[in-house]
């Protein structure tokens, strides 16, 4: 089994289960942290294929890497965003459930505009 | 290291493309250097600006063989990124153009920076311009990646617009919102990531010519396919779409229902149309289209049945969003291969058509509800004598999105319907005509609840601005007449077709999209008559009753199972069965 097959499956097992808890928890936090998991197997998955170094025919492909980097700070910068809006509606709410997702605020008017 | 084809260096005007994203960039930087005072007049400044450069690449376009480039530091794919942008983009850049014009002078006094809250009219004007940003790297992005970095960049800016007003509520659709998207956008990336492992680039251009199909390449398709759906939110992936839309002040619920769900529908047809028009095949794209189909009826009837005119509007765009999705089939020619052509017109135009039209009709609400500080439907009987502004606004919105000839929705749907004719699949007729006949019934039940006449006279709590409604108004007229714009230059829409709209067989298309509409509204909307209940409606009552009960039954389930879709371990399910069956489909098609 070459290396490039166990991160494979490293990349793939993170990715599972990051999307078992982001779709099954219903706590934000960790379904923040179930995101993160499955950025974590996206980029391993990106690393595999600059090893493989399967664009330039050579025997490390550079721009992989540059990608990693990107999405690392895409993906900090939404998990930043998450956590934001997480202790806002903390502070705000008292709880951080997104149990009901009814939109219907029949029969009340939210605060106006 | 060297393309394998000559590359294709940077055209005349190829720099405009760069200004169209720098610019709405560097405004938001100059509004954080300036400061929360300047901050309106920062975006005043740059409005204007962003408008006459997407003109500029309008009027640049024909000129440069109906294409621009620009190759960033003259590197040639597959290491360097380019911009480029074609009719499709420039259809898009105007119509983002001229909803962005619209909201800001919507926005104007709304969001004036004031001593009280100092936080929600910078927040807005900043996000504003960085959802422009955003859309027009969208639009004239030609390389997966950068594609895959602007929808986040749209997403972070949409996301704080929802909960503008801070209250829990909008709280809660904004954290919703975001994972939900986030969740779309990491499975796009993991498509990108196997795409390149596969072909070692993804540049739109290099990937078209080098694809071919395999495990991997389908699964990629599948996988980013499902993730911009879910950012779309086509059914049955809208769990966050109606309290999301609903929620956020009217002005940002403009942009974020006209513009933002746009930008991942752009992505996506890039990706069909440019990138893999051999591989999806007829079954992924009958699937695409049974979803459309599936968000028509739902999101309709769910409006039918809302309270709340702003949630009505919310799952309006639900509905609408499956309508942009019927044109995918009808694209498809003999072998199968997706074309360019006169369908993806159609549904390119339905875009911008529902663009102004969505747009114009959340500012009328938003009008109406700084009016009357409510928005229930059953509360606003007469407001057309108070408002009539706004209601003319919402009611030309709703023609223009209704498909009366000649605004946009109905060119497209046109065009939609000869391809239906041409390619035989007569079923997406009848959903595209069943699609219009829904539309009118939602408006309509606004429109005579606004229209009745009042049972006392009725107080505002506070008298919009007349500019508002004016605004809201240009913006329905502007969707009205976008049927008889010269599209041929940038669309492949054969030159004479507006003319077509006028005519014996127009009329008679609407008339029976006005009476299904009517009889819809009949049937499915739970709510009182306008005007009691005169001898007429009594007898019409007393021989339709048992079968109207048995139809708000029928709409009382399909809320139902809304409900149970829009929670997250069914919308979770949902994406993944969408992923599995669009790559089986797929598979099996090649």
């Amino acid at each position: 089994m070459s290396s490039a097959t166990v991160f494979g499956m490293c990349a793939a097992a993170l990715i599972g289960l990051g999307l078992y808890g982001l779709i099954t928890n219903p706590q934000p936090l960790r379904k923040i942290l179930a995101f993160n998991l499955i950025g974590s197997g996206v980029f391993l998955l990106f690393g595999i294929v600059g090893r493989r170094g399967a664009g330039a025919s050579v025997g490390n492909d550079p721009v992989p890497q540059a990608l990693v980097i990107t999405g690392v700070v895409v993906a900090f910068s939404a998990t930043a965003l998450a956590i934001a809006l997480l202790l806002r509606l903390f502070d705000t709410a008292g709880s951080t459930t997104l149990g009901n997702p009814a939109p219907t605020c029949l029969h009340s008017d939210s605060p106006g505009d | 290291m060297l393309p394998s084809a000559p590359a294709p260096a940077t055209t005349a005007s190829g720099f405009l493309l760069v200004l169209s994203i720098v610019v709405p960039v560097a405004a938001v930087l100059l509004a954080f250097a300036l400061g929360d005072r300047r901050v309106r007049q920062v975006a005043f400044a740059v409005v204007p600006i962003g408008s006459a450069i997407v003109v500029a690449v309008g009027l640049a376009l024909p000129a440069g063989d109906g294409v621009l480039v620009y190759l960033l530091g003259a590197w040639p794919a597959p290491l360097g990124v380019a911009l480029r942008a074609d009719g499709f983009s420039v259809v898009m850049l105007a119509t983002t153009a001229i909803v962005i014009c619209a909201v800001a002078l919507f926005a104007a006094t709304e969001f004036r920076p004031s001593a009280a809250d100092a936080r929600a009219p910078f927040a807005f004007w900043v996000l504003l311009l960085a959802i422009w940003a955003a859309l027009n790297t969208i639009f004239v992005g030609s390389d997966l990646f950068t594609l895959y970095v602007a929808l986040e960049l749209l997403t972070f800016a949409a996301v704080p617009l929802v909960s503008l007003r801070g209250g829990a509520e909008t709280l809660q659709a904004a954290l919703r919102y975001l994972l939900f998207a986030l969740l779309g956008s990491i499975l796009y990336l993991m498509g990108t990531a196997l795409l390149y492992g596969v072909y070692g680039t993804l540049d739109i251009e290099l990937l078209s010519r080098r694809l071919s199909g395999g495990v991997v390449t389908l699964l990629a398709a599948a996988l980013m396919t499902t993730g911009l759906l879910a950012k779309t939110a086509l059914f049955p992936l809208h769990l966050w779409l109606p309290p999301a839309h609903a929620g956020a002040p009217a002005a940002a619920s403009a942009i974020l229902s006209g513009l933002v769900v746009k930008g991942s529908f752009f992505i996506l047809l890039r990706l069909w149309f440019n990138v893999l028009p051999d591989l999806p095949g007829y079954a992924a794209a009958q699937f695409l289209a049974a979803l459309g189909a599936g968000a028509i009826l739902v999101g309709s009837i769910v409006a039918l049945r809302q309270e709340r005119l702003k949630l009505l509007v919310a799952y309006s765009t639900l509905a609408q969003i499956g309508y942009l999705f019927l044109m995918f089939p009808l694209a498809l020619d003999s072998s199968g291969r997706l074309e360019s052509g006169q369908a993806l017109a159609g549904g390119v135009l339905q875009a911008a058509s529902h663009a102004t039209a969505k747009a114009a009709m959340f500012l009328a609400v938003g009008s109406i509800y700084v009016g009357l500080g409510h928005d229930r439907i059953t509360g606003i009987r007469g407001v057309a004598r108070a408002l009539p502004l706004s209601v003319t606004a919402f009611g030309l919105g709703g023609i223009a999105l209704m498909g009366v000839q000649p605004s946009g929705a109905s060119l497209a749907k046109e065009l939609l319907l000869e391809e239906t004719a041409r390619t035989g699949q007569w079923w997406w007729a009848v959903v595209l005509h069943t699609g219009g006949m829904f539309t009118t019934a939602y408006v309509l039940v606004v429109l005579s609840h606004a229209l009745a006449r009042p049972d006392q006279s009725i107080v505002l709590v506070r008298t919009p601005r007349r500019s508002s409604g004016l605004t809201a108004l240009a913006l329905a007229l502007c969707s009205l007449l976008l049927g008889l714009v010269p599209w041929d230059t940038f669309l492949p829409i054969p030159p004479g077709a507006a003319s077509n709209l006028f005519g014996f067989g127009g009329l008679v298309k609407l008339g029976v999209t006005m009476l299904g509409g009517g009889a819809l509204v009949i049937l499915l909307s739970p709510w009182p008559r306008p005007g009691g209940l005169s001898a007429g409606w009594k007898t019409l009552m007393s021989i339709i009753g048992p079968f109207r009960r048995v139809c708000l039954g029928f709409g009382s389930l399909v809320e139902w199972g809304d409900d149970v879709l829009r929670q997250w371990s069914s919308a979770g399910i949902s994406l993944l069965l969408c992923t599995l069956l669009l790559a089986a489909l797929m598979f099996g098609a090649n």
